[in-house]
């Protein structure tokens, strides 16, 4: 262990020492290099707070400009699938994060059909990747799969409605379903628990399998441990969405000014902003790999198990059979027609009062 | 003085087929002021206070509806307006009520006194609205039932011996909650106030506005009052039935500035500054339900009980009913629907 020499190889501290304790390192820097990559999908009733909510989590303005349209031309909507990437750097790591929003859901006054463009939108991303993965040239893949899906459950309701449900139950082997409640300043704290509980219930009434964090590893440091748990027992998060710096205790904060007090957005005590925020920048490699090994490889499996068929031909085949029933039924009508006049023949022939009819249908 | 383009619609259609047109029930005139020099007191004034006496006596009926989706605080406002629990929430948590698959219609009554005068109020529920996920034609079920009221009316009207008080059950108010999303309305609202406003009396109102800071709150009304009037959706206090300038302003006003009412309800009390109100407590301050700061409850109130109650009456039995009664008549052939049962009814009343 010499001290004198500038070591371009550092000296091992004790014989036997290899190096590739470094490899984590190394990975490090690769992957500060490439950036990461984010698909968050925001879903939810009109005007529940998700643009603002979005923008106050990373601190942009995704939707600069910004047409709300009216009641009357919300009849005629259906819904729609809009995505904007936004490249945030911060202490030289890039985040290249979609965020996927779906305008016009819940909105119909029958949403029946709501779901059919978003769960098409989710697997559209998956057959793709599934396509790059399995091409000649594999260097580049973009995965613009869904990693994460924000979904807004009314603060106004008493619960789970029947559409929340419906479109859980849709999506809950597709994606990692975080279920949020935005506008969380309607409600007293008592409301809140409430309100929680009741939707914890209901989720579990229903068997919609919603994003678990991970509990901490037994070797992570008791502060960890702790967060962790606080953060699975606040779920579904209560957030209050705000870029509006408000002047309160002598200071400036992002909050929301009312005539009976200011509520301000990352204090812990008035909603859980902060803990959704620290769940989504720690776990936000865990989502990706749930994605990953969970609902992709699913998808993946009954993919390929269809054998390569895409669901159009089997629509085909449907049609296909169908013809051919209708073919057959036919056939069968006919000879049924062709036997009656037999018969009636006969009777005529034979009786001569055609009275008696025998009123057999078939 | 003429009513306006109402009495001569009316009495256009129904000249036709109904020889002599309805007496409107008596409204006493305003002074012309042409003789003012009475020689002498006559005491005709008095009549006011004969009037008075008389509906203390009799009391009255008030049929109040209200109408939204689960959870945006009906009963709860319902039962700040008459300081009562008239009406019971289905937020009792132990309870497990379940929303029901159509929309079901619920009337509760009761008997509130004031100051020696009875009002036997009834509010009608309407669970389930809005919060299927096909909500097509979910306002039927309401529709029927109001024009169910207007029948049962009709036809203790038409009958030869009938009773001297008819009981009342029409609608004479509907109360739409809408929701606070800062946005705009939904289709739903649309369509149902554009059905609805026609057969009954609408007030819209803005449910848990405690969601919206002052600005969101005046852009939200603004483009609300301009959606309605854009989709030609005339809510009470309608404009062709205002009577004379007096009126025309007054409502004008309410229109234009204050309606739709960004109201929050609380059945709960607390201490501010050494007065017990009613109010919502959070971490960040107490919302106070009958500060106008706050919100705009009490101008609800007033509006409601203080000052139109009586006229919302009043249009509901010279309009929207005379509207039914003439539209049954037309269908009949300009009779007054004589059936088997207003027979029997007869019989009964004997």
């Amino acid at each position: 262990m010499s001290k004198q020499q500038p070591a371009q190889f550092t000296n091992p501290e004790t014989p036997g020492y290899v190096g590739f304790a470094n490899l984590p390192n190394q990975v490090h820097r690769k992957s500060v290099k490439k950036g990461f990559e984010f698909t968050l999908m925001v879903v939810g009733e009109s005007g529940l707070g998700k643009s603002t909510l979005i923008n106050s989590l990373f601190l942009t303005d995704l939707y600069p400009e910004r047409i709300i349209p009216g009641a009357a031309e919300k009849i005629e909507r259906t819904v729609q699938i809009e995505a904007s990437t936004v490249e945030i750097e911060e202490r030289g790591v890039k985040l290249r994060l979609t965020v996927v929003d779906t305008p016009g859901y819940g909105d119909a006054i029958n949403c029946r059909d709501c779901f059919k463009t978003i769960i098409s939108y989710i697997d559209e991303q998956f057959e793709r990747y599934l396509h790059d993965e399995s091409g000649l040239n594999r260097r580049h893949i973009i995965d613009n799969r869904v990693h994460c899906c924000f979904y807004f459950i009314s603060p106004f309701g008493h619960g789970l409605k029947p559409l929340d449900v419906e479109f859980m139950k849709a999506i809950h082997n597709k994606v990692n379903i975080v279920p949020v409640i935005a506008k969380a300043d309607t409600l007293s704290l008592k409301e809140r628990e409430r309100l929680k509980k009741r939707i914890l219930d209901e989720i579990e009434e229903h068997g919609i399998k919603i994003y678990h964090l991970p509990d901490a590893e037994s070797d992570e440091d008791e502060d960890f441990k702790e967060q962790t748990r606080l953060l699975k027992a606040s779920i579904p998060f209560c957030v209050v969405g705000s870029n509006q710096l408000i002047e309160a205790k002598g200071k400036k904060v992002r909050g929301r000014l009312y005539p009976w007090g200011v509520v301000e957005v990352e204090n812990p005590e008035h909603n859980d902003f902060l803990k959704l925020r620290t769940m989504l920048i720690t776990h936000m490699q865990d989502l990706q790999e749930v994605t990953q090994d969970l609902h992709y490889e699913n998808f993946r499996s009954e993919r390929l198990k269809r054998g390569g068929r895409k669901i159009e031909d089997e629509e085909v085949n449907k049609d296909q059979i169908l013809l051919e029933k209708e073919a057959e039924l036919r056939r069968m009508q006919e000879m049924i027609a062709r036997m009656q006049a037999q018969m009636q023949m006969q009777r005529q022939a034979g009786e001569g009062d055609g009275g008696a009819v025998h009123g057999h249908h078939v | 003085m003429f009513k306006g383009p109402v009495e001569s619609k009316n009495e256009a259609a129904m000249s036709e087929l109904v020889p002599e047109p309805r007496q409107k029930p008596v409204v006493p005139m305003k002074p012309t002021g042409i003789n003012t020099n009475l020689l002498g007191y006559i005491g005709i004034d008095t009549i006011i206070e004969q009037m008075r006496k008389k509906t203390m006596k009799t009391g009255f009926d008030f049929n109040i509806m209200v109408v939204g989706q689960s959870g945006l605080g009906k009963s709860t406002l319902v039962n700040t307006l008459f300081k009562s629990q008239v009406s019971r929430k289905s937020s009792s948590w132990n309870r497990e009520e379940k929303i029901p698959k159509t929309v079901e219609i619920k009337a509760i009554g009761h008997v509130i006194e004031e100051g020696g005068v009875k009002m036997k109020l009834t509010v009608i529920d309407t669970p389930g609205f809005g919060d299927q996920i096909n909500n097509e034609n979910c306002w039927e079920p309401i529709e029927k039932y109001i024009n169910e009221q207007y029948e049962k009316f009709l036809k203790e009207e038409v009958n030869i011996a009938r009773k001297k008080r008819i009981p009342d059950t029409r609608v004479h108010c509907c109360l739409y909650f809408i929701s606070p999303t800062g946005h705009s309305l939904r289709p739903l609202d649309l369509e149902f106030m554009k059905h609805l406003s026609k057969v009954v009396n609408i007030i819209p109102v803005i449910a848990k506005a405690d969601t919206m800071t002052l600005e969101e709150k005046t852009e939200f009304k603004q483009r609300v009052r301009k959606e309605l009037e854009v989709n030609g959706i005339e809510f009470y206090p309608q404009k062709e039935f205002d009577e004379d300038l007096e009126d025309k302003t007054e409502n004008d006003k309410i229109r234009q500035e204050s309606m739709p009412f960004a109201v929050v309800g609380s059945d709960k009390e607390y201490q501010v500054n050494g007065k017990r109100v009613l109010g919502r407590k959070t971490p960040w301050g107490i919302i106070e339900v009958e500060n106008l700061t706050h919100c705009e409850f009490a101008l609800l109130r007033d509006f409601v009980i203080r000052t139109h109650l009586q006229d919302l009456k009043e249009v509901t039995h010279n309009i929207h009913y005379e509207t039914y009664r003439a539209k049954r008549l037309n269908d009949n052939g300009g009779l007054p629907p004589m059936t088997v049962e207003t027979e029997e009814n007869h019989e009964s009343n004997l």
